[in-house]
């Protein structure tokens, strides 16, 4: 199968749904010409034209808002928002708006819309060009939420949130756009709510999304060096969430650690651990384990920032002293 | 007021009929209230209805509209039925919302309204956006965006009017300046002129008085057909004012605004006694006509209330009904 980038594979995902729905349009900050700061969107506005790949101001809570009227009314904005951090800014309109629109008309109104960001740090671009805010979006009901771990999932999750009568927002790593993997010329869609069983194990699962998924994997191929058999599984969306896959994974390897790139504290891996510990409580010989970044505004000196994030190592390390047993966090 | 063109009657008669409609529906909501029959609070359109009705009288089912926190005058202009309006605000399952929305999120969406917006301001994107899409799909209808003078503070406003002005979008802003920005005058909260502002973006604007029905009309029948020949947007500041306190229970407001002053307005501008005398002056309805077209409302409107009070609660099963759509 040919590889190509999860960049190339955005392209692609809004290129075919654009030539297969004329409704379906573009907005945000340097997405014509420029194609965005990443380069994911070159080459659309060549195709489509300024009409349907619209660059706007700075104005991320105008363009926002703009987004919610058109889907409101029969269009499919993508909205792109640089960078995921710039979601402080659009929150009224994500939040109050876009997510309770069809609950609070008692669903004769959608809002059919597709907000593309990105979030992952260690890029050295500090505390504002850096957080991964997937909780606060997944926090809100009316919302969905998916995070594509490659290029294949990146397109197949994209090409279903374009056809989605929802807002879903689309968290991207930033890191990983010239990331390949084997994507099918032909089409195909990853419906929502189907985890991915990425690597199959018998001794502890490790639940990661996005950018973590890599970082499990790793782990997992030290801890195979030791004898631990991981099981790797990535959720795709974690607005709605496969809690089955994810409890049947658990009830067979009796440990879990969820590894996710926002902060850890009130976060994603908080709410999928809850999740296990209700559900699978006596399946399990250990506590489940949470690991997301550290609870700090992301600092820019790389000798800082890089122990901010879950590392390969990390995540063996604690694997390891599930497995065997010990306590992980001492008072 | 100018002179009546006769073969304007029926229109005349409707606007005067709308307006009277929304003055009923509030007198009908703020007892519902005052009875401790209505869940939560609402805040009455009552003296602003000139503007509602002669803005959507304007406008066709095809044209959309956004509203605000004040929305029951928007809604019955832009066509809602009282019984369902009733429901909503009771919160039963017959309403425009199933009972979701309430007072502050009221609509009838099949006639255009594309929702109450109880975010102050927070309607402004989403009026900008329709006018996109109509722009976007080649579809000639107008969007007009209501909002208070208290929203002018916001800075969405801004956004928006930027990228409408660039775009050359079908959208009127119509500003209801009633004075008062919640509790606060608004010469306390508004710097400058608010036409302006509009202004600066190279949005033509225009002040007029809110009171007077058929000149809002007028206006802004003018303004959709240039808005549907792609030379929209366009900002309309409306004089007017309400009646009632920032909300149903703003009773004792002397702190920030007189008895004398409310009487002014109820007794000297109030926008149905000027219609009505006009109507009766250009000879195109009698004393009498208007009487039973007044009568006929509030039958109408104590109808729909008896109804809502009857009406069943949704069922339970429908609280986590609509959270995401199919």
């Amino acid at each position: 199968m040919r590889e190509i980038t999860l960049s190339q594979a955005v392209n692609e995902a809004i290129a075919e749904e654009m030539r297969r729905d004329p409704t379906v349009f573009l907005l945000g900050e340097d997405v014509a010409e420029a194609g965005t700061p990443f380069k994911v969107l070159s080459g659309l506005v060549e195709e489509f034209g300024t009409q349907r790949v619209i660059d706007t101001p700075i104005s991320e809570p105008g363009f926002m808002g703009l987004a919610v009227g058109a889907a409101m009314t029969g269009a499919r904005p993508i909205v792109d928002l640089m960078f995921g951090d710039f979601i402080f800014l659009v929150m009224d309109q994500l939040c109050n708006q876009a997510a309770k629109i069809h609950y609070m008309s008692g669903g004769k109104l959608n809002v059919p819309l597709v907000l593309r960001t990105n979030m992952g740090a260690t890029r050295r671009s500090a505390a504002q060009h850096s957080q991964s805010l997937q909780a606060l979006v997944a926090h809100i009901p009316g919302l969905k939420v998916a995070m594509p771990s490659s290029a294949y999932e990146a397109k197949g999750l994209m090409k279903t949130a374009i056809r989605d009568n929802n807002p879903v927002v689309i968290f991207e790593d930033k890191l990983m756009y010239q990331d390949k993997a084997p994507v099918p010329e032909e089409e195909y869609l990853i419906p929502f709510g189907v985890a991915n069983i990425k690597r199959e194990g018998t001794d502890i699962t490790l639940i990661a999304t996005s950018s973590m998924v890599q970082v499990a994997e790793k782990a997992a191929d030290l801890l195979a060096a030791e004898g631990i058999s991981a099981e790797v599984i990535d959720p795709r969306t974690i607005v709605p969430l496969d809690e089955a896959a994810l409890l049947k994974s658990v009830r067979k390897t009796s440990r879990a650690i969820v590894i996710d790139e926002g902060h850890q504290s009130y976060g994603i891996t908080a709410e999928i651990a809850s999740r296990l510990n209700e559900k699978a409580f006596y399946h399990l010989d250990a506590p489940v384990l949470r690991m997301g970044a550290m609870d700090v505004p992301v600092p820019f000196s790389p000798a800082l920032e890089d122990v901010t994030v879950p590392t390969p190592e990390g995540v063996a390390a604690n694997a390891r002293k599930l497995c065997a047993g010990d306590m992980i966090h001492a008072a | 007021m100018s002179p009546a063109k006769q073969t304007n009657s029926a229109d005349y008669l409707r606007m005067y009929r709308q307006m009277v409609r929304i003055r009923t529906f509030e007198d009908n909501a703020n007892q519902l209230y005052l009875s401790a029959k209505m869940p939560g609070l609402t805040h009455m359109y009552s003296g602003e209805e000139a503007v509602a009705v002669g803005i959507c009288e304007a406008l066709t089912d095809d044209d959309r509209i956004t509203s605000t926190h004040r929305g029951h005058g928007h809604c019955v202009a832009k066509g809602a039925d009282f019984k369902q309006m009733f429901c909503e605000l009771l919160g039963k399952a017959e309403g425009y919302c199933r009972g979701k929305g309430g007072s502050m999120h009221i609509a009838d969406q099949s006639h255009g309204n594309l929702g109450a917006n109880a975010i102050v301001g927070g309607s402004m994107g989403i009026a900008t956006g329709s006018a996109l899409r109509a722009k976007l799909l080649g579809q000639d209808d107008v969007t007009v965006c209501f909002f208070g003078d208290g929203a002018t503070a916001q800075g969405l406003l801004y956004e928006v009017m930027n990228m409408a002005a660039l775009w050359k979008l079908p959208v009127i802003y119509a500003c209801e300046n009633n004075g008062y920005s919640e509790y606060t005058k608004t010469a306390e909260i508004a710097a400058g002129s608010i036409t302006a502002r509009a202004e600066a973006f190279g949005i033509e604007a225009f002040k007029i008085d809110g009171q007077d029905v058929l000149a809002v009309n007028e206006l802004t029948q003018k303004l959709v057909a240039r808005c549907r020949k792609g030379e929209g947007p366009f900002f309309i500041e409306l004089e007017t004012y309400r009646y009632h306190g920032h909300h149903v229970g703003d009773i004792n407001r002397a702190y920030y605004r007189s008895k004398d002053e409310e009487k002014e307005w109820k007794d000297n501008r109030d926008p149905i006694i000027r219609f009505r005398a006009w109507l009766v002056e250009q000879g195109i309805a009698s004393e009498e006509e208007i009487e039973a077209m007044n009568a006929e409302v509030e039958k109408d409107a104590a109808e729909a209330v008896a109804y809502a009070e009857a009406a069943p609660y949704p069922d339970v099963s429908e609280v986590d009904m609509h959270v995401y759509a199919a």
